[in-house]
């Protein structure tokens, strides 16, 4: 535990990624396996699910202090972090040595803790807390509820990793995909020549898309600039961008493993996508997007987002669910074709063995139209276009289709590791936009914390403003800090952690989406708010109206019936 | 360390009764049970005694708690301060102010009030001001800690009955660690910085803070320490007003570039991401302040290090001052107001209130607004 303390110390002084790098070698270089396989696991971002809620450390917390209940959420307001707040209130002062290594302290002391009853845990839980000096005491704190957050990326570790095992960087990257459990077997495999038998449920680091936009050095209003920046349309295979849940379709040894982007398995959520995929060719990986979709699956029937939803929210879906929000799988990409990793493959290749797979299915189904796999495992159609002005003009269609504009994928491109720019593009629609009055504020978490940058916005209803939405970015580290100090001065009344603020400053909004809301005071919510722009030149009287707001949504054909 | 009072006190009380009589003429008589000292559009006035405390807003006559931009304006006909404190004000609002400085104690008459400076432990010459009027007393403390610093005078304990007290720091989570051990952790920093072959630089207000770093460093070493332009007028002025500290040198930006490898530079946090920063290629980079116990303040602004070293009070020593006084009322200007208030009220029972101010101890970004 001393030596994972260490190397959590280090990571957090330094911003260097080299340094960041150098540090997590030399622990790798030294760490037993069973430490080490920990130390991957919770660098990585993972968590120990469901072991301690945070509410109960937080009334562990203000019995233990011996400080008033509102003082403790107060001062866990400005601190920003739980883990953090803990060990500043309750830590030893001075330096003692932590007892135990990083895997004797998960294994046998966190883990146990879950199949405890509440007072073992609370004693337990608090008597570490009181016996740990400062640094032991936030990495347990920081261990039992949730990511480290130091700094230290997927790619990062990976290239730690990489550079340990003398592997190259992606082998690295896929093998730390998916479930597993951070084992000795585990972390031999993963730094070995060959991890074996590659776990059998395991999916592959995710192509992403980049956004055309000025920070791509193109404008993407401009035909000319996109033309120029692109070269021919030929070049790129386009489809529509969907809204749906981007998803990987694994299908290995009989089982079929339904991976969401945040590597989660949301198979059980959508039985009839797993139950589809039974008829696919064993060693089969498909890329693709999960949709909401009407029956009998008129190409116009994509159900909005808000409906989609529904299915995400429970572990298991019942029947009822089933029917009214039937889903289904448009596949846009195939990574692996009988056992074999295409990724290397060019795009037009891997497309047409993708057409191919997807007509095979429809071949052998066709008896049975009713349960028929082609209805839940779909492709996602291409567009033809022959010159970057009938895209656009295709592109203006987006909001009656339901989509958000147009994916670019370049031809000739292999599958990419994550992002990197110039083999995918992503080319939205313009959002929304309204100009709404800040009315509230809340200090933020983590590096945001004690500096105001959660802003409540609203518009006006007749003579009152009404909350339509809360947005966390779109400022610039100058602007934040330029109204977190106004904040300050300028405000009401507190209500815990939130400050009302006096009416004054005035923001441009941009939003994906509008819809109804009975939830809402304003009877409205807004999808992916953020801030575009400060608005200096105008004045709170010259924010939008609700009813204004409002017309939006009648314009919006994703949206609620 | 400190040197005696020269001046003439009672010209001064003197020229402070005329001043509080002309003010009573034009804005006529005060309510008997009014604030002995009330916050207004201009600063902490003392109607009874024809002064305001740390204006912000021009006045006649202004007494000085100490030379932090936010509390020392140059927007007064005249000013009072703290013999040890002068020095510093003629640096930071000119040389040809209107100033007189008073000894530590020492009794002053202004108009229906008698007026002593005590010292505040905050920087050289900080001041809480002690403000009698018949039996009532009130202090204020500008900005203080209680904590032990080799580089300006003791806090002293000032029993009143209404005490004006800062907040900056009113969490429980902020405590503050012995000013030699993270002197310790600074040195520490120094030298590993030194065996890697890169430069450390270090942040810290270029009033106090440096200065306290340079006097604390003194019980390691005694090697140079390379400093910023605008630190190095003060660190001489405190050398002259007797504080040891480890010798500088003052970095000349239009000069050569020099190799910083392995020495300790210490600069005013504004110069952190400037051009300046451009001669220290590979830097290690630390920040001093009271706000560095927090992680996410640290992270934020990208500092390796941060190293926890305030000149402002940590919580419990804000609630071991506020008790210790006595005072059956406090009243706070800025910082964690609020909660200081609401802690007061609830739990000990006080008569506590917040003060609207224009003092900028509340972010933690400015807790001096100039490099």
């Amino acid at each position: 535990m001393k030596h994972f303390a260490q190397l959590y110390q280090t990571l957090d002084q330094t911003t260097s990624t080299n340094a960041k790098v150098v540090a997590m070698r030399e622990y790798f270089a030294t760490a037993p396996a069973a430490d080490a396989a920990w130390a991957v696991y919770f660098l990585s971002g993972r968590r120990i699910k469901r072991l301690i809620g945070a509410s109960a450390l937080r009334t562990w917390l203000a019995e233990t202090s011996d400080l008033p209940g509102w003082l403790v959420e107060d001062t866990y307001a400005s601190v920003g972090d739980l883990a953090e707040t803990i060990a500043l209130l309750l830590a030893r002062t001075g330096t003692n040595e932590v007892q135990g290594s990083l895997s004797e302290w998960v294994d046998q002391r966190l883990l146990p803790l879950k199949d405890a009853d509440e007072d073992t845990q609370r004693n337990t839980v608090t008597s570490w807390w009181q016996e740990q000096d400062y640094e032991a005491c936030y990495i347990i704190n920081k261990l039992m509820t949730g990511a480290l957050r130091v700094g230290v990326s997927q790619t990062l570790l990976a290239r730690a990793l990489a550079e340990h095992a003398d592997l190259p960087r992606p082998v690295i990257l896929h093998r730390l995909m998916g479930d597993w459990q951070a084992t000795p077997d585990f972390y031999d495999a993963l730094i070995g020549e060959d991890d074996g038998a590659a776990a059998q449920s395991r999916p592959y680091p995710f192509c992403l898309a980049a956004p055309l936009d000025d920070a791509a050095g193109i404008d993407s209003s401009s035909i000319d600039s996109i033309a120029t920046t692109l070269g021919p349309t030929d070049e790129w295979h386009i489809e529509w961008k969907w809204d749906g849940i981007r998803a990987q379709l694994v299908h290995r040894g009989g089982e079929t493993f339904l991976w969401s982007r945040g590597e989660e398995l949301i198979g059980t959520r959508f039985p009839e996508i797993v139950g589809a995929a039974a008829s696919l060719p064993d060693g089969t990986v498909l890329d693709g997007e999960i949709l909401a979709w009407q029956l009998p699956f008129e190409p116009a029937a994509v159900m909005p987002f808000a409906e989609l939803q529904r299915r995400i929210g429970r572990k298991t879906v019942g029947k009822k669910l089933l029917r009214d929000v039937p889903c289904l799988f448009l596949a846009y990409d195939l990574l692996e074709e009988h056992g074999e990793d295409l990724r290397e493959e060019p795009m037009h290749e891997r497309r047409s063995r993708l057409g191919m797979l997807i007509d095979q299915l429809d071949d052998r189904d066709a008896q049975d139209l009713a349960t028929a796999s082609r209805h839940q495992l779909r492709l996602s159609p291409a567009l033809d276009a022959d010159s970057w002005q009938t895209l656009a003009e295709q592109r203006e269609d987006s909001r009656t289709r339901q989509v958000e504009g147009l994916m670019l994928k370049r031809r000739d491109s292999h599958y990419a590791t994550g992002r990197q720019r110039g083999v995918w593009w992503k080319w939205k629609i313009e959002p929304y936009t309204v100009d709404a009055v800040m009315i509230y504020a809340q200090a933020g978490h983590g590096r945001r914390a004690n500096l105001f940058t959660d802003y409540t916005f609203a518009v006006w209803n007749n003579d009152t403003l009404v909350p339509i939405a809360k947005a966390y970015s779109g400022l610039d580290n100058t602007e934040i800090k330029a109204l977190d100090k106004w904040i300050r001065q300028h405000t009401i009344e507190r209500f815990g952690p939130v400050r009302s603020v006096e009416a004054t400053h005035v923001f441009e909004l941009a939003f994906e989406g509008i819809n109804r809301s009975t939830r809402h005071k304003s009877g409205i919510a807004v999808r992916f708010p953020r801030i575009s722009r400060w608005r200096h030149d105008l004045a709170p009287k010259d924010a939008d109206t609700l009813e204004s707001v409002m017309r939006l949504i009648d314009q919006d054909p994703n949206q609620d019936a | 360390m400190i040197t005696c009072c020269t001046e003439s006190v009672d010209t001064l009380a003197v020229t402070a009764r005329k001043h509080t009589y002309a003010m009573a003429r034009s804005r006529g008589a005060q309510a008997p049970d009014a604030d002995l000292i009330e916050a207004t559009t201009r600063g902490l006035e003392c109607a009874a005694g024809g002064f305001t405390i740390d204006p912000w807003k021009p006045v006649e006559l202004s007494l000085i708690t100490h030379a932090h931009a936010d509390h020392a304006r140059a927007v007064a006909a005249r000013y009072i301060a703290s013999k040890a404190s002068v020095p510093l004000l003629r640096h930071r609002l000119g040389q040809d102010i209107d100033i007189q400085g008073v000894n530590w104690g020492e009794r002053l008459t202004l108009g229906e009030t008698t007026v002593s400076f005590h010292p505040a432990g905050h920087v050289l010459g900080s001041a809480q001001i002690r403000i009698q009027r018949g039996e009532e007393v009130w202090v204020f403390t500008g900005d203080y800690k209680p904590d032990p610093d080799p580089s300006c005078e003791a806090f002293e304990l000032v029993p009143c009955d209404t005490f004006i007290t800062e907040a900056t720091f009113a969490l429980p989570v902020y405590r503050w660690p012995d000013g030699r051990t993270v002197a310790r952790e600074i040195f520490d920093w120094w030298q590993q910085m030194r065996r890697s072959g890169r430069p450390a630089v270090l942040f810290a207000y270029s009033l106090g803070k440096a200065q306290r770093v340079l006097a604390e460093l003194t019980a390691f070493t005694d090697e140079t320490v390379h400093v910023h332009g605008a630190v190095e007028p003060l660190t001489e002025l405190y050398r002259q007003s007797g504080i040891k500290m480890l010798p500088t040198q003052r970095i000349d930006p239009s000069g050569p570039r020099e190799d910083y490898a392995g020495k300790l530079v210490l600069a005013p946090p504004g110069a952190n991401g400037s051009k300046w920063m451009k001669r220290f290629p590979k830097a290690s980079t630390g920040f001093c302040s009271g706000w560095m116990r927090v992680r996410g303040n640290r992270r934020r602004q990208g500092y390796d290090r941060g190293f926890v070293l305030s000149d402002h009070s940590d919580w419990q020593g804000l609630l071991d001052t506020i008790t210790g006084t006595g005072a059956t009322r406090v009243l706070t200007t800025h910082g964690q107001s609020a909660t200081l208030v609401r802690y007061l009220r609830d739990e000990l029972g006080l008569n506590a209130a917040e003060l609207r101010t224009r003092y900028a101890g509340d972010d933690a970004s400015t807790e001096e607004a100039d490099p």
